[in-house]
């Protein structure tokens, strides 16, 4: 938008003959008059084959935006291949898309080590590398890597948002943490511990499962008897699970903060029991569709229909389906503003630029917002407690400062 | 079967016929001068991969298709080759080339190391051993005591290098010659190796154990130094891959790459040269082809599920198998013989005596 303003400015003072040059077409790789392509990768099979539930949704997504006429006309032809999680496979079909397809953008590519896989070679093609899925911190570095872009709030964040608060409310407990030993623990972990720095010693205990454990009950009790009164648990769905069941068994009753990757309710709460999970702490920046609280609300109802209709065969208990589409509306309003210059640099320059971006299921007052030196989409969370059957918002929108 | 695998390799024709394939394989670059195709560079990728897979199998052939040595855990030396080059290019600043020998050299050690106890195994009891190792190696590069060197589970980003002395080549061919290289130095070495005195003592070992043991091979030895090359050969692809991907992270080497070895060795021939390319070649395209296969299924036959790309690989595997039980490089022998007439006399087991007694 800012470009064509600026050009049409051209365009007065040169005279009518430079209208034609502002009404011109340009495309980048994989875009014609009838059609943009897309590509992505996503661990379809694999150990982190849950994730693809993200994969499907954008597909059914995409295919009911073509339905409905597609992007100013041109239809999304999304190719969203199986790296089955493997890096060295995600070279491959990065490259297959990039070189052989010739894709405008690789968008939403599941995975940490995966993305990590691409990120110098998306940078070198000079290929958009958009809202890549991972919550690793490093992918918002505008300055060394212009061509890659994250989207959801980090773990970094969220971990340093959660020390924030508990600095604010209690500063003498003696604090404990459960992770998983992998790049999410870790991530998470580096955010708590830059929290918690001037109260560092106040952590008694940090305990960590590998995914591969079975249950996490015997770190819970090594947990418990460290004297602990707060506890941060950095798991997965199962795990959180498991450890919120645990610590009501044993009745220890710490103030328990639980990280977003692991508050479903659907998921996590109701197998735990909800009487067990009663008072947790966790910090959201989507809204939990498994939560009764927003069956009425329009963009659930929106997103239910689409999901009824478009991906009837998906289960809609599974949080990815929320988040994968969301950020699919967030990439087609992005299209949307590039108009006609659907080139690699205008995709670039436009999602460096998106402006209070209302997107549906984010929760209220979350806007996506860029800017060429903050390429953090969604910076803010907002802290809730779980009350009988759904999570209830408290406090005020939290962000933290954006990590290079 | 097996008689019938080694015996055509060491026939008289198949050194020329080897040259003759390689010639082919150098001359695929060139193809990029002629025709301006813009993912040429993506197929010189691929060609790269096939030839890293093609080195791998390679490795994996010696130890189950020359001496009868069941392996499930090839992922992990991979792995071991694939680490030492990026530890080595990361923290002692080595030079690429520099790297593949000693990643080689390593992996031999390990493997040595590893079929000393191993040895006590037969059989099906050594493929368990093996598989503890695929499945042990991807998480103790996670281990917390030498994340420092392995990057944990964030792995280590290398530099790609460029060609060298200014070759007019892309980084994508030169790295398609220097794969291509590495790989016929390695079946080179296998192919004389096999010809040779110790070549003859390993494949006794597979065909009759304590027949070979009365002929005075050192069974324990051989094998545990066929389990060493075998795994040094693997862990040169894996060291190649590191330079080519440019990138090493646990994730990389699970159980199911030690698997797709076994499907390359197998599809493309046990105990057969050409056949660990054929399975190669195989690892990389039909992984792809079932995915595509699956969209062009779900979009023509306007389906509202899914068609799993792995039960589509899973079928094309059966019918491989029940069409060719030999593999891929047994039926072109086959489908040779059907041609021209099955050749009698020559498919004996003893090999060009002459060159072969003087090692």
């Amino acid at each position: 938008m800012k470009l064509s303003r600026r050009h049409a400015v051209i365009g007065a003072a040169t005279g009518l003959l430079a209208r034609p040059a502002l009404a011109q077409n340009k495309y980048g790789p994989g875009v014609t008059d009838t059609e943009i392509k897309i590509g992505q990768t996503m661990p379809y099979s694999g150990n982190a084959s849950a994730y693809g539930v993200a994969g499907r949704a954008q597909s059914a997504y995409f295919r009911m935006i073509n339905d409905q006429g597609g992007v100013n006309g041109r239809k999304i032809n999304f190719i969203s291949l199986d790296d089955g999680y493997s890096p060295p496979k995600t070279v491959e079909l990065t490259r297959q898309l990039v070189e052989r397809d010739q894709v405008l953008l690789m968008f939403y590519s599941l995975g940490t080590q995966t993305n990590t896989a691409v990120h110098k070679y998306m940078n070198q093609k000079k290929v958009p590398q958009l809202f890549v899925a991972t919550g690793a911190s490093k992918w918002s570095n505008p300055k060394q890597f212009p061509w890659t872009m994250g989207w959801s709030p980090n773990y970094h964040t969220e971990g340093a948002i959660f020390a924030k608060r508990i600095l604010q409310t209690d500063p003498t407990a003696k604090i404990a943490i459960l992770r998983q030993n992998d790049d999410m623990g870790g991530d998470y972990l580096d955010g708590v511990k830059e929290g918690l720095a001037p109260i560092w010693k106040n952590v008694v205990a940090d305990v960590t499962y590998e995914v591969t454990d079975p249950t996490v009950d015997s770190q819970i009790l090594q947990i418990r008897n460290s004297g602990a009164t707060i506890f941060i648990d950095i798991a997965t769905p199962k795990f959180a699970a498991q450890a919120i069941k645990k610590i009501a068994e044993i009745g220890w009753k710490p103030t328990h903060y639980l990280v977003s990757v692991a508050a479903s309710v659907g998921a996590v709460m109701r197998p735990a029991g909800f009487e067990n999970a009663q008072g947790i702490i966790t910090a959201q920046y989507a809204k939990d569709v498994t939560d009764p609280g927003w069956a009425k609300s329009p963009d659930y109802i929106e997103w239910k229909a689409f999901m009824d209709k478009w991906n009837p065969t998906a289960n809609q208990l599974e949080g990815s389906n929320v988040t994968g589409y969301a950020v699919a509306v967030n990439l087609v309003k992005l299209l949307k503003q590039c108009g006609i210059d659907l080139t690699g640099e205008n995709v670039m320059r436009q999602a460096a630029d998106m402006k209070d971006y209302d997107i549906p299921l984010l929760l209220p007052g979350i806007k996506v917002n860029t800017s060429p030196t903050n390429f953090s989409p969604i910076r803010s969370v907002q802290l809730a407690r779980f009350d009988t059957d759904h999570w209830s918002l408290f406090g005020d929108l939290l962000s933290q400062d954006a990590h290079a | 079967m097996a008689a019938d695998a080694t015996s055509w390799a060491t026939k008289s024709g198949f050194g020329k016929m080897a040259i003759l394939f390689w010639a082919i394989l150098a001359a695929l670059p060139l193809i990029g001068y002629v025709r301006d195709d813009p993912s040429f560079d993506y197929y010189m990728f691929m060609g790269q991969s096939m030839l890293i897979y093609g080195t791998a199998v390679l490795g994996l052939n010696l130890l189950i298709g020359f001496n009868g040595q069941i392996s499930l855990g090839h992922s992990a030396f991979f792995a071991v080759g694939a680490y030492t080059t990026a530890i080595l290019m990361n923290f002692a600043g080595m030079p690429y080339w520099a790297t593949i020998p000693i990643a080689a050299v390593v992996c031999f050690g390990a493997g040595f190391l590893f079929g000393l106890p191993a040895l006590k195994l037969e059989g099906h009891y050594l493929a368990l051993a093996t598989f503890t190792l695929a499945i042990a190696v991807p998480q103790l590069l996670k281990y917390k005591a030498i994340a420092g060197w392995t990057g944990g589970v964030g792995g280590l980003l290398l530099e790609k290098p460029d060609p060298p002395f200014n070759l007019p080549l892309s980084p994508d061919q030169y790295l398609y010659y220097l794969c291509l290289f590495v790989s016929m130095l390695m079946f080179w070495f296998v192919y004389n190796l096999l010809r040779g005195r110790s070549g003859r003592a390993m494949m006794a070992i597979r065909d009759h154990p304590m027949a070979a043991g009365t002929m005075g091979i050192d069974t324990a030895l051989y094998k545990t130094v066929t389990f060493g090359i075998s795994a040094a050969i693997t862990g040169v692809a894996g060291a190649l891959s590191a330079i080519t991907i440019a990138y090493v992270a646990p994730d990389s080497f699970t159980l199911q790459l030690a698997v797709s070895f076994l499907v390359g060795l197998v599809v493309g021939g046990i105990a057969s040269l050409p056949g660990c390319i054929l399975g190669g070649v195989f690892i990389v395209l039909v992984q792809n082809s079932a995915q595509s296969i699956s969209d062009w299924m779900k979009v023509s036959f306007s389906l509202r599920y899914d068609v799993p790309a792995w039960a589509i690989y899973g079928v094309l595997l059966l019918l491989l198998m029940y069409f060719l039980p030999s593999g891929l490089m047994g039926g072109l022998i086959a489908l040779k013989e059907r041609l021209f007439g099955a050749k009698g006399p020559d498919s004996t087991d003893d090999p060009a005596p002459q060159a072969s007694r003087n090692d």
